[in-house]
């Protein structure tokens, strides 16, 4: 994607979400970009790093958001325009170190970036960073389409500016892993002679020259409200902030983010183009009062369409109580009087169907009949798709191992896990061996807890599991506590060489970053050496090595046990579309259903690459997706699968 | 640029398969040719852990007039590229409608759930006639099969494409599509992707003289 950093105003291209908001960073200017990998924003940073030297920027992707946001807030004390991106998540990561910045304030333009996953695709919560804005006390923008997410993001920077804090940018998986097209603006001359330096030895409270120290409290306090008042005296005049239609409608609806695009589809789907009014807002905290009074007074009668809790719905109702006796009561539409759901994601069709009924008019998405037979025959004709660890992922082996060894060991062990990957181990992918999922590390963490039960009469094997970028990410401070405590924990580390889970970002333990320069790395098994508990480093696709020195590890009861499962993801670099063997069923020797193992390959293991012939009545291997990994040869008690190494 | 007119206004376009078969490469070749011949694209899709052998779909919105929702409301996707085939009968049941075209692939990928023995998967002739059943027009190309030939199962979507191409439905011409390889990929994937581009249309072309 180099024609990113093209200096082509004027020029469309049809963008990526996440290309648009780096985008819009670039054309600011931006020179210090930090972040964590996580869907829906890892291409943000992606894109950056692709182009961090051609434009004279510093790209890092930090072991945690909260580091992400620290690094980066030192860019902006030392004159430097600096953003810091993140999903949800994140936003809690870094938000003890957020409470603190946002009291002391920022120099040079610094923007948050919170892509969100309203509906959770790919987290195991939905989140609401906006929350987070009005606890901060920072501006919060929303996006409402593809251009906006590249224009906001660089305005964010001159509002940074202008009232010295830290703004929010907020983005949602539909937008940023969506693509439209996005007509760019001008880029910045790159600046080779920048004079990055951080004054701290003036007055105490002078803002540019003063320590970053929110000390007096009641004053920075005082200062930050201030701040927050002036960019609602901002927002009063954004042009993000957009009306569309009749002067007086029957309905206004309140809109932002991607309902925005929800909101007119279903607008134009019912027709009702002249009854219903659409305000967009793209500064959705603080709101700017005057311009929702203007607004609200355009009619009676309000919905308010947002994703998940009723944030905007709460801080608008507000206004309008406030402003009834001048603009009237007010009837309200939204997600309390049952509209709208409260959690999961919107799309047309929800926004359609909430439209239909509060204006009582008709429409039909499908013939009847015609929904009644598509519907039959997706039951019976699309079998489902239950999520599974990739062809020659080294989680299947190292989950059927922890799941043989706790099986051996008869204590009714379970693991504890957290976010990567290897969350998939809650599934039959990973033999429904995880028990336990909470957050970044809480593997390990809530691992230390169960360890420490045994003076309860708690006997059960407790293992817990942790990525290698999790593990510098959160996990490490749980292993901390568990050997400190000497908890009775056996300690997994999963670890494929990269974050694969977010399309293989480096991370510490790798000897590269985000710009692809050397930087040293760092060894988990010498970081866990150091600690003075025993480490032990197996190969996952070794099967019964990992199972024994696992059932030994698991029954030796003292303290914390380190066993470290090494092999690359198989969408790695180094893995990816090459087969080490080529496979096959010996059809001579493969018994089937009247073999005694309960076709142990494919209704146990149930790697997709292996796949169970119906007609043949044996296993076979789907050449299309098989990895190649030459694992399942040991999974097979008969012998019937076999391997060759690959020319 | 001139537009062409579209023969719907947005034309919305479903593309489906599973995790891994590389549908946000097609949706973004497609949206870049067409990018190119002057129209607003939008794009809607999902990836993260629903890439993890889920079903993926990406919405595709065509328009000489402005950017939609990335995602297509219900019962109005007027064009179905499955590059598995029971992934374009599951989208039907929400976005399909009498009017409705399907061009699938026809390699099956077992669900987890079939390879254990806890569902059937269906026979490609049952999975035609579950087509033939819901949509107005239906083409079936042996995508996957051909690409393994070429000894690369991923050219498979280069085939679908250049299949749809074939169809003559959208304005999408051979000229753009190698720009746009040579913008996304390595300059040494352009004539493997040419060929399997061509050979989407002449296998089109067959399975339209056959009966599909
Ligand atoms: S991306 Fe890598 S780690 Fe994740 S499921 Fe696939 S092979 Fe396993
Ligand atoms: S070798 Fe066996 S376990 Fe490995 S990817 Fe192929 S079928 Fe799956």
């Amino acid at each position: 994607m180099s024609y990113l950093a093209d200096n082509n105003e004027g020029v469309q291209h049809l963008l990526l979400g996440n290309e648009a908001i780096a985008r819009g960073a670039l054309e600011a200017g931006v020179k210090v970009a930090t972040g964590y990998p996580g869907t829906p924003s890892s291409e943000i940073m992606e894109s950056l790093s692709k182009v961090a030297h051609g434009r004279n920027m510093y790209v890092e992707w930090s072991i945690n958001e909260k580091l992400a946001m620290e690094v980066a807030a030192a860019g902006s004390f030392a004159r430097l325009r600096s953003m810091c991106v993140m999903k949800q998540n994140g936003v809690n990561v870094g938000s003890d170190f957020l409470l603190h910045l946002a009291l002391t304030g920022t120099r040079e333009g610094m923007v948050i970036i919170a892509c969100e996953d309203p509906g959770a695709h790919s987290s195991i919560n939905e989140g609401e960073a906006r929350m987070f804005a009005g606890m901060l006390e920072i501006p919060l923008l929303e996006p409402g389409d593809f251009q906006e997410l590249k224009d906001m993001v660089k305005w964010a920077f001159d509002l940074s500016e202008e009232i010295r804090n830290l703004v929010m940018v907020r983005s949602v998986t539909r937008l940023s892993h969506g693509s439209g097209n996005v007509k760019f603006g001008k880029l910045p001359e790159i600046d080779t002679n920048v004079d990055a330096g951080f004054q701290c030895d003036g007055f105490i409270l002078d803002p540019d020259k003063g320590a970053m120290i929110s000390m007096p409290v009641n004053h920075f306090h005082g200062r930050l409200q201030e701040k927050l008042k002036k960019a609602r005296e901002i927002f009063e005049d954004c042009l993000f902030n957009t009306y569309n239609g009749v002067e007086k409608p029957e309905l206004l609806i309140i809109t932002s983010s991607a309902c925005n695009l929800y909101c007119k589809e279903a607008i134009a789907l019912l027709g009702v183009e002249d009854r219903v009014g659409l305000l967009k807002l793209g500064t959705t905290w603080p709101l700017p009062p005057e311009l929702i009074k203007k607004n609200l007074s355009r009619t009676d009668n309000i919905f308010i369409v947002e994703e998940v809790l009723p944030i905007m719905e709460g801080n608008i109702k507000v206004l309008a109580a406030e402003m009834a006796p001048e603009i009237g009561v007010k009837n309200f539409y939204g997600k309390n009087a049952g509209n709208l759901p409260t959690s999961g994601e919107l799309n047309p069709d929800l926004v359609l169907d909430a439209l239909k009924t509060i204006l009582s008019v008709e429409y039909e998405d499908m013939p009847e009949s015609y929904k009644k037979k598509a519907q039959a025959v997706a039951l019976t004709g699309a079998p489902n798709r239950e999520l599974t660890f990739c062809p020659g992922c080294p989680h299947r082996a190292s989950f059927w191992s922890i799941h043989g060894a706790l099986k051996l060991d008869g204590r009714k062990g379970f693991v504890c896990g957290d976010i990567g990957c290897y969350g998939l181990g809650v599934l039959p992918t990973g033999f429904s061996t995880i028990k336990a999922l909470h957050a970044m590390g809480s593997g390990i963490g809530v691992a230390s807890g169960f360890g420490k039960l045994r003076q309860f009469g708690m006997d059960q094997a407790v293992v817990a599991v942790c990525g290698d970028s999790t593990f510098f990410h959160a996990g490490i401070n749980g292993l901390l506590n568990a050997v400190h405590h000497s908890s009775d924990v056996t300690f997994i580390v999963l670890d494929n060489g990269g974050t694969a889970m977010t399309g293989f970002q480096p991370h510490p333990g790798l000897t590269v970053n985000a710009m692809g320069d050397e930087v040293p790395g760092l060894d988990i098994a010498a970081i866990c050496g150091s600690l003075g508990i025993r480490v032990e480093i197996g190969d996952p696709f070794d099967l019964k090595g990992t199972q024994e020195t696992l059932t030994e590890l698991i029954q030796d009861k003292k303290g914390v046990k380190v066993l470290i499962l090494r092999k690359n993801c198989a969408l790695s670099p180094e893995r990816k579309n090459k087969k080490d063997y080529e496979m096959h069923i010996d059809e001579g020797i493969c018994l089937g259903e009247n073999c005694g193992c309960n076709r142990l390959c494919t209704r146990i293991f149930r790697c997709p690459g292996l796949v169970w012939d119906q007609e043949r009545k044996t296993s076979r291997i789907d050449e299309a997706i098989c990895a190649g990994c030459g694992v399942c040869v040991d999974i097979c008690p008969a012998e019937a699968i076999k391997k060759k190494e690959a020319a | 640029m001139g537009n062409s007119p579209l023969p719907k206004e947005p034309y919305n376009i479903i593309i489906t398969g599973v995790g891994g078969q590389g549908n946000v490469l097609l949706s973004k070749l497609l949206g870049n040719m067409l990018t190119r011949r002057g129209y607003i694209i939008t794009i809607g899709e999902t990836f993260g852990a629903t890439q993890r052998g889920g079903s993926v779909m990406s919405h595709l919105r065509v328009s000489a007039r402005s950017s939609w929702s990335p995602l297509i409301p219900k019962g109005r996707a007027h064009m179905v590229i499955a590059l598995e085939p029971t992934e374009g009968i599951r989208v039907l049941a929400n976005y399909g409608n009498p009017q409705v075209k399907i061009l699938s692939n026809t390699r099956a990928i077992h669900p987890v759930g079939v390879i254990a023995g806890e569902l059937q998967y269906p026979s490609i002739e049952e999975i035609r006639k579950s087509a033939h059943e819901l949509a107005s027009e239906v083409w079936f190309i042996d995508a996957t099969d051909e690409a393994l030939r070429l000894d690369n199962p991923v050219l498979g979507n280069t085939i679908m494409l250049g299949a749809f191409a074939g169809l003559n439905m959208l304005p999408l011409e051979k000229e753009d599509f190698r720009e746009v390889i040579l913008e996304m990929m390595p300059e040494d994937k352009l004539d493997i992707n040419l060929k399997a581009y061509e050979l989407g249309a002449e296998m089109l072309n067959r399975a339209v003289s056959g009966t599909a």
